[in-house]
């Protein structure tokens, strides 16, 4: 999916200015490649239409992953592979195995999640991304559409306009994994949901 | 203007002065980007001669064995357990905040979580460092891990609670670890793109890990940092209950107690809340931040302080009143030969505790001492000494008149290596603390920004004269809107 794209992408200052931006460019039919905010904006992901993560779904099976490691493990250890006699007390020890089971359930659980939160947003030491606006880790909120064939980008940029941006320019971008897919995970606006 | 989220007027704003977005970003990341003055440079001076210090003292440890300690076959623990469970204590409070005040919705957390987090691991690291030179042949260290081995494959003890140590320590270091570091990328991806020279802007880029801000991974960052959250606060509650059971599955008298574990914790977050205090105080002053940490915040930590401090206060007399009450001549000996009664060789240790711990944040009843910087300052550094006496009294006392009377140590006292690891260990967190000060966002930027109309002050004057205008349209058209 690599090849050359255009962006028009308008910059925001005020949360309460990009939110009926956000529904209002929805509705006119444009497709939102992304927004790039400082901070998390609650409710931006809804007013977008972007699913809900599971992230936390892979926590929980980390965790559980975690749990019958520590406890076939030591069951296996005590039980079968060196049955050690102390105090003549039974092998199959599970209330002195709880602590353990519990701090590897935490260990597997929380290294597993954060190793998928960066394999799913991309994230590792040496990545390069394009970065549509530097001011949107500072105290821009910056949108960014993308403009198919038929996309008329001066109608956009002054859509924008009115929708209260304060800078407005186009840029292209090398498409790639480091751009994201955005377009699967957007549900379509619908006027009763009210968002 | 409409709120997303309604706060009450009443509360005091979280973040002072008129500021912006683009204000915070600066107030914070500034400090990164200019050379470090003076004060600084002393201090990073004086914690890498005490960690050289430190460096020296397990090198003589370690070449000539534990005997370069004062301990003896009576008194086995002494300063360096103390030391590991006072470390261990600190690195509590980092997690308390982050996690527990997350999972509470507490929004005061956002001034103070970052340097409380990363106090937190600094002193992991250095409770760490106790129990692997008491092992004396630290080059066996790796024997705790259960790996395959030749020799059987002999597995380590699970049942063993210094085992049960050896998981807990290091998950809980593991997962403060990238819990802090996950909260960092967004704030190192605020400094990568404001850098002015190339070297920086690589450093900080490739400390962000090329975040960008998009809205999808905002979206999954909250859900991490929601479920770490969820995860670290039961964590954060085992560990110090796993480092109590070291004490308490034992039978000796004084330990096999079974109010150690909460008794523990409170002890940990009274102590890990001191220590956020000392350094908070002293990082709002240096780098001007008296915006961002609040004296609000600094009462809001001082209410935890006396409210752990009466728990751990509970605690001591509920142990004086069981061993008394369990009628055990060994318990009543342990608890009123050995520490209460003063006029034993380490009488004074425990009614030092007394008075550290139990009298004296009781001043923090009262409001305006509370609010008191100076009185915060020293009140803090006498919570970690008291606590320090704590887990002396914890450990000596119990063990130095065993139920041998011509084993009876009475004079331990600790030799200079065995102090010199102590302060190896203060230059240890004091040298990262200082460099994490330099180069890393002590305040969490993005969490500030998202609070900012919620809590800062500029929108709480605005919004309470409109509510103060017409407060049943403000209902109206804010509130309900907010909610």
């Amino acid at each position: 999916m690599s090849g050359i794209k255009k962006f028009v992408v308008g910059s925001f200052d005020d949360e309460e200015v990009l939110f009926p931006a956000v529904k209002n460019v929805r509705k006119a039919g444009y497709k939102i490649h992304d927004v790039y905010t400082p901070f998390p904006v609650h409710g931006l992901d809804h007013a977008m239409g972007l699913r809900e993560t599971s992230i936390h779904t892979a926590g929980f099976i980390y965790a559980i992953t975690g749990t019958t490691t520590a406890l076939t493990f030591i069951s296996w250890v005590f039980t079968k592979d060196w049955p050690l006699n102390i105090g003549g007390k039974p092998h199959f020890a599970l209330p002195a195995w709880i602590p353990i089971t519990f701090e590897l359930t935490v260990l597997f659980s929380a290294v597993g999640m954060v190793l998928t939160f960066c394999y799913l947003c991309q994230l590792s030491p040496f990545v390069k991304k394009h970065h549509f606006s530097p001011r949107s880790t500072d105290d821009h909120f910056v949108m960014v559409i993308e403009c198919t064939d038929k996309t008329n980008d001066l109608e956009v940029q002054e859509f924008l306009q009115n929708a209260g941006a304060k800078e407005i320019n186009v840029q292209v971008a090398e498409t790639g994994w480091w751009l994201g897919r955005y377009d699967k995970e957007q549900q379509l606006y619908r006027e009763e949901l009210g968002y | 203007m409409s709120l997303l989220k309604y706060e009450s007027q009443q509360r005091e704003p979280l973040v002072d002065g008129n500021k912006d977005y683009h204000q915070v970003t600066e107030d914070i990341i500034s400090p990164i980007e200019m050379k470090p003055g003076r004060l600084w440079y002393i201090g990073f001076y004086i914690s890498v001669a005490l960690l050289m210090f430190g460096v020296y003292s397990i090198y003589r440890e370690v070449t000539y064995g534990i005997g370069q300690w004062n301990l003896n076959k009576t008194i086995g623990w002494g300063w360096d357990i103390t030391n590991f469970v006072w470390w261990v204590g600190i690195g509590h409070a980092g997690t308390l905040i982050s996690a527990i005040l997350l999972l509470f919705r507490q929004g005061w957390r956002t001034g103070v979580n970052r340097a409380a987090e990363a106090m937190t691991i600094f002193a992991v690291i250095c409770a760490g460092q106790f129990p692997i030179w008491h092992m004396g042949r630290v080059w066996m260290a790796f024997f705790v891990l259960p790996y395959p081995n030749t020799r059987g494959p002999l597995w380590v003890n699970f049942n063993s609670p210094l085992l049960w140590d050896v998981f807990a320590i290091s998950t809980y270091f593991t997962v403060s670890l990238l819990f802090w570091y996950s909260g960092l990328l967004p704030d190192f991806a605020t400094v990568r793109d404001r850098a002015k020279t190339k070297f920086r802007k690589m450093m900080y880029g490739i400390a962000a890990f090329g975040w960008t801000g998009s809205t999808k991974h905002w979206q999954r960052f909250e859900s991490l940092s929601l479920v770490l959250a969820g995860l670290s606060t039961p964590l954060v509650l085992s560990v110090h209950t796993i480092v109590s059971f070291d004490f308490a599955t034992s039978v000796v008298p004084g330990w096999h107690t079974t109010i150690f574990p909460p008794y523990f914790v409170a002890g940990a977050i009274f102590s890990g809340f001191a220590m956020v205090q000392t350094l908070l105080i002293i990082v709002r002053k240096v780098l001007s931040l008296q915006d961002y940490i609040t004296i609000g915040h600094i009462e809001a930590m001082n209410k935890v302080i006396v409210l752990t401090g009466s728990i751990v206060g509970i605690a001591y007399l509920t142990e004086l009143f069981i061993a008394w009450y369990g009628q055990n001549p060994y318990e009543i000996h342990a608890f009123f030969q050995n520490r209460g009664n003063i006029f034993s060789p380490y009488g004074w240790s425990y009614y030092l505790m007394m008075f550290c711990n139990v009298v004296s944040p009781q001043l923090f009843w009262s409001k305006k001492l509370r609010r008191n910087v100076t009185v915060t300052f020293f009140m803090s550094i006498i919570v970690n000494v008291g606590m320090w006496y704590e887990r002396f009294v914890i450990i000596v006392t119990s063990v130095y008149r065993d139920f041998l009377p011509s084993s009876w140590s009475t004079y331990y006292s600790p030799s200079i290596y065995e102090i010199g690891f102590y302060l190896g260990t203060f230059g240890l967190f004091f040298t990262c603390f200082f460099f994490f000060a330099k180069y890393f966002p002590v305040i969490a930027v993005a969490e500030i920004k998202s609070i900012l109309k919620t809590s800062g002050e500029n929108y709480k004057v605005k919004m309470s004269s409109i509510e103060k205008a017409d407060a049943e349209k403000f209902y109206i058209e804010e509130v309900e809107h907010a909610h």
